[in-house]
């Protein structure tokens, strides 16, 4: 199935030298309220990132701006090296679960097919092909059996399941994940770690919005710590340091770490 | 009644019932969905000043120019809700409300002007719509119905809302996806290059111009009912889109006709002298019909929430 999933994959390999994603003097306003104030960030180009901060700190923010979802007031986003709107089909997004209508009539499968509406273009059929793709990445994560159920019938995990195989789907290079980890299931998070592997594994770059500081050096191996713009990036272990912690989330910071 | 009857009469006003019925149903299930349920009301409320001054400026009831109108009117409306909303920095509830409401007042305003200038336009058929009005003056005999050319002359109100429900087939069935996926979940939508954005312009224009084919059969009022009721009764009956979509023209369906015949009919069963506007029964039925759905659904119906509760109940 791994196979197949890469025999699909239509993604020229990725180019020596450039960074998956080049942040640059990005300021970011909701109502005139800025909420990110002038962020450079070059994210590394392997291993798995994660983008810790307090609450309002801009990081849902910061990947809905690299996502072309808000528009920024300024600064540019480029992936790998060209303007986002140039790569689309190089970008992935799992919005955060809370975002959806889970009542909405679609089954799981539906929902993993969407995925590839980016592939499959404007006013297009969702061919057999797409269909078993999308199955394929569903059965990556568990979830075969559960393909023509209604989503609002599903679990907590397994609609985060079913969100991460629709973005399995998209056969993206560079994935934006909006707190995949939280609030799920041992089942799931453990479904989850594995794919986040996998997609790392594969040269696929994932940067996760994740607020559970303990476990960031367990599964990640980059992390930026932002609170309005980026107090501090690199490895867990000489980024996570208590005074980091603290500019990022005052004085109770280092008690984040137990 | 003689077939004459029937088919100068009741026959065109039942197919512009049908079609006004079914444009309705198609539209609304992505309304409902999305929870915009209540801009189909703002829209054909919105719509009434464009409508009237496009009859005004024709002199007649001609389609485009109303047409026309109404999307000026929409324009304008959400225009004026930006304005609303940024200048007096309300929410857009509450910004919706004024701007939908001042210009179904202006819209009022400018029939009553209108009729004082004795134009053909009144306040009952736009606010009620005039099914009974349509009337088919060509063939004669059920026999003449098997001739293709004579359905050509089928009256305006039954053809144009003929053609909208086929355009509006059509571009539903072509954008399905993009409908969904716009509808489901918009920040992927635009991840994905489908712009969500145009797609809730596109279903607000759709919805425009439904609500204007739609008005002179049901009324600018009542075409609410029409866009709500099939497409909310489905939604209760069923959790796949597809069927969704294929159930609630089946229910609009049966509402139009079924309104129909009972507002012709009922009155004069009961020993009535007058059938009652028809727009009126067709909207009452759709109601009538969503209540038993709320009632009954297998899954969603309160009675099988309630046996479900009760189920549990027994088993703690």
């Amino acid at each position: 199935m791994l196979q197949r999933l890469r025999d699909l994959d239509f993604m020229p390999p990725r180019e020596a030298g450039v960074s998956p994603l080049v942040v640059r003097d990005l300021t970011v306003a909701y109502h005139r309220t800025p909420v990110l104030r002038r962020v450079n960030w070059t994210a590394p180009s392997s291993g798995l990132i994660a983008v810790c901060g307090p609450n309002g700190a801009g990081k849902s923010t910061l990947i809905k701006a690299c996502l072309g979802l808000v528009r920024p007031l300024a600064g540019t986003v480029e992936v790998f090296g060209r303007p986002l709107a140039r790569q689309r089909r190089l970008v992935g997004y799992v919005p955060q679960r809370e975002s959806v209508d889970w009542e909405f009539p679609v089954s799981a499968l539906d929902v993993v097919a969407m995925g590839r509406y980016g592939l499959i273009g404007w006013g297009r059929r969702v061919s057999k092909a797409h269909r078993q793709a999308a199955m394929d990445a569903l059965d990556r994560v568990g979830l075969a059996d559960l393909a023509d159920r209604q989503i609002g019938q599903l679990s907590g995990g397994q609609q985060q399941r079913v969100f991460l195989a629709r973005a399995l789907a998209q056969e993206a290079q560079l994935y934006f994940m909006d707190e995949p980890l939280a609030g799920v299931d041992a089942a799931t998070e453990q479904a989850v770690l594995d794919v986040l592997r996998e997609l790392d594994a594969q040269g696929r770059t994932v940067i996760c919005v994740h607020h559970d500081l303990q476990t960031v050096a367990d599964t990640f191996d980059h992390v930026l710590l932002l609170n309005g713009g980026v107090v501090a990036e690199g490895s867990p272990a000489t980024t996570l340091t208590p005074d980091n912690l603290r500019a990022t989330y005052g004085a109770r910071g280092q008690g984040l770490m137990g | 009644m003689s077939a004459q009857e029937f088919i100068a009469i009741d026959l065109p006003a039942l197919l512009a019932a049908l079609f006004a019925c079914l444009s309705c149903a198609l539209v609304g299930n992505f309304l409902v969905l999305r929870r915009q349920s209540l801009l189909g009301d703002a829209v054909s409320h919105a719509v009434l000043p464009g409508i009237v001054a496009g009859f005004l400026v024709a002199g007649s009831r001609e389609t485009i120019p109303m047409v026309v109108g109404a999307l000026g009117a929409a324009l304008v409306a959400v225009l004026l809700i930006e304005l609303v909303r940024r200048v007096g920095k309300v929410e857009s509830g509450a910004a919706m409300g004024v701007v939908f409401t001042g210009l179904f007042a202006l819209g009022v305003l400018m029939i009553e002007q209108g009729a004082a200038r004795s134009v053909d336009l009144d306040a009952d058929c736009v606010l009620y719509g005039q099914l009974e009005d349509v009337i088919w003056l060509g063939p004669t005999r059920f026999a003449d119905l098997a001739d293709p050319a004579v359905w050509l002359t089928l009256p305006r109100e039954a053809m144009q809302l003929i053609v909208v429900f086929a355009i509006g087939l059509l571009l539903v069935w072509a954008f399905f996806k993009e409908l969904t996926i716009a509808s489901f979940d918009p920040g992927l939508a635009d991840t994905v290059g489908v712009s969500s954005a145009l797609v809730q312009t596109a279903l607000v224009v759709l919805t425009a111009v439904v609500t204007v084919a739609a008005f002179e059969a049901v009324g600018s009022i009542l075409v609410i009912a029409m866009l709500i009721c099939p497409a909310a009764t489905a939604r209760l009956l069923t959790d796949r889109l597809g069927t969704q979509m294929r159930l609630s023209l089946l229910i609009g369906g049966v509402t139009g006709i079924g309104g129909y015949a009972l507002g012709a009919m009922l009155p004069v069963w009961l020993g009535a002298e007058n059938a009652v506007n028809a727009a009126g029964s067709i909207a009452t039925l759709g109601g009538v019909i969503l209540t038993l759905a709320i009632l009954f659904a297998p899954r969603y119906g309160a009675l099988a929430r309630r046996r479900r509760d009760a189920d549990l109940g027994m088993e703690a």
